[in-house]
């Protein structure tokens, strides 16, 4: 636990320290800003649906970036060498850099706040969409960063990471709309392994089990995919 | 301390480690030496459990490297040769850091931060971010990482590689230092540097230990001619004549010119034969200027161990 502790902290101030990262939060603020200011939802219903489609749209880009460096950097810059022969299990190593990434995504959760605040000031909105709203998208957010530390466990290089973590990314929410070409039976299966199928349940003010139980067992299964990748990295 | 049992192993169907067995004492400072490629930061690898062997297995302090690499790695202090550190981090914040995920915590931590930070002359760089230290300092930061829990074992990969004279001397002592409690292994091209601090030497080429002895001996059981330079001033063939009336002298070569001659001499025998040349020179009337003996050197050892399997 010390471990994993220890590990997060230091990549969070490492995230902190960083000048792409408040490149990423801002442009995170101006577009999801701009989805909640001009949606139509806005006036109609005083919802958070604009931020919610921009948002999540948002983080298929986010979660790849956010991830992209935990493991490939160190593997391209040797500390990987320095981390993995300490005594720490590979696990703790994994966990412990899952935790920042969700720590920076869960602050710049935070920061968009003032979107339901300033409903909830000057309207008169339904509550409960809004907090099935942010859990969905926080939900969304862990599952994409899962795949996106899968991603960075696989190579040393920032760009093949990147690009394998926005295609995996990108076939976890779009799989659900090709559905309409294949069939019924397809279909089903589609919309059933879809992460976009849930989150608009999210939004619209329904939790899901299924839609929750399926994010969580996203993100266990990329997880263990995680350790395993740094485990066999040593047989390799 | 350290056992190693028959390591080999291979990077796809390339054979870097071919069934290499050593054993490392309490208390020991052990150089491996050898060319690129021999196979030394394979073996150290294995060692502090970054990547397995094939096959084979070692055991340091009692634990195996295959089936308890965390309590191996509770008690190894590695230096990787990249000397890989997180340059974004000041050199306190990376000690905190290493320091905690390898169990040292509290004011303990604090107390060995500030002792390591002292043995290894950062006082000034403390609150620097790495990113902006010496080739020097990044590399005395790398020795302090690995000697801040005080681990049994420390294993440096080429650990003055790059670096500036005056630093060699102070990390060679460092190593010396550590090594009087603690155990320590080291990889080096360097020859002088393993004869300086190493206590035993073994020599590696090719994925094999071809040679394992002390500096000393290793230059001992090399036997062949001895050579000796001598510095005189007289006619050539005077002290040409008085030299080789000496018993075991095999040759004498003449270098220089003018009225002081530098005189090689070749001898057979193992025993040393300095008093032999300095009084026949003196008897014989003769200015002798300088006289030393030409020891067999470690590269002469070392390219003639690693050169024999080509023959």
């Amino acid at each position: 636990m010390r471990n994993i502790v220890a590990i997060a902290g230091k990549e969070f101030r490492g995230y902190l320290g960083s000048p792409s990262f408040y490149i990423i939060i801002a442009l995170f603020l101006f577009i999801t800003g701009y989805g909640f200011g001009w949606s139509p939802a806005l006036f109609i219903e005083s919802s958070i649906q604009g931020f919610l489609d921009w948002g999540s749209f948002f983080l298929l880009f986010l979660g790849p970036a956010l991830t992209v460096r935990l493991f490939a950097e160190e593997e391209k810059l040797g500390t990987l060498e320095l981390l993995l022969t300490a005594p720490v299990r590979d696990t703790e190593v994994v966990l412990g850099k899952f935790l920042a990434a969700l720590g920076v995504f869960s602050v710049m959760l935070l920061l968009t706040l003032y979107y339901p605040l300033l409903l909830i000031l000057f309207g008169h909105p339904d509550l409960g969409p809004m907090v099935s709203g942010y859990m969905g998208i926080f939900l969304l957010g862990t599952v994409f960063l899962s795949i996106g530390l899968f991603a960075s466990s696989l190579t040393s290089n920032q760009i093949v990471t990147f690009v394998i973590s926005s295609a995996l990314v990108l076939f976890f929410w779009f799989i659900g709309e090709v559905g309409g070409m294949t069939g019924e039976g397809a279909d089903r299966i589609f919309q059933l392994i879809s992460l976009s199928t849930y989150f608009s349940d999210f939004g619209r003010g329904v939790i899901d089990n299924n839609g929750v139980i399926y994010y969580l067992s996203m993100v266990m299964v990329f997880l263990f995919l995680t350790i395993r990748s740094i485990e066999t990295r040593r047989w390799r | 301390m350290i056992v190693a049992e028959n390591l080999t192993k291979y990077y796809g169907s390339f054979p870097a480690l071919k069934d290499v067995s050593f054993k490392v004492d309490q208390g020991e400072i052990v150089g491996f030496l050898g060319p690129n490629g021999a196979g030394k930061t394979t073996t150290l690898r294995i060692l502090t459990g970054y990547i397995p062997p094939s096959s084979g297995t070692a055991r340091v302090g009692g634990f195996d490297i295959r089936t308890q690499s965390l309590e191996v790695r509770k008690r190894i202090g590695y230096l990787p040769e990249s000397v890989p550190l997180y340059k974004e981090m000041t050199v306190t914040s990376f000690l905190q850091f290493l320091a905690t995920i390898r169990g040292v915590t509290g004011i303990r931590r604090e107390d060995r931060i500030k002792e390591v930070i002292q043995i290894c002359r950062l006082d000034e760089y403390s609150k620097s971010p790495i990113s902006k230290l010496s080739k020097g300092y990044r590399q005395l930061v790398g020795i302090a990482q690995a000697i801040v829990h005080e681990p049994e074992v420390l294993i440096l990969d080429e650990p003055t590689i790059g670096i500036d004279p005056r630093q060699v001397v102070h990390i060679r002592q460092l190593i010396k230092e550590y090594g009087q409690k603690h155990t320590v292994i080291l990889s080096s091209h360097i020859l002088p540097e393993v004869s300086q601090v190493c206590g035993r030497v073994m020599v590696m080429d090719q994925g094999r230990i071809v040679a394992v002895d002390r500096p000393e001996n290793l230059a001992a059981g090399f036997g062949g001619p001895q050579h000796y330079e001598i510095e005189a001033t007289g006619s050539e063939e005077k002290i040409l004549a008085l030299l080789q009336k000496i018993e075991g002298v095999l040759k004498v070569r003449v270098e220089g010119t003018g009225k002081t001659r530098r005189y090689l001499v070749e001898s057979q025998t193992d025993r040393d034969i300095r008093d032999d040349l300095s009084s026949a020179i003196m008897e014989g009337g003769v200015r002798l200027l300088g006289l030393k003996s030409q020891d067999v050197s470690l590269e002469d050892i070392f390219l003639k161990l690693t050169t024999k399997e080509k023959e």
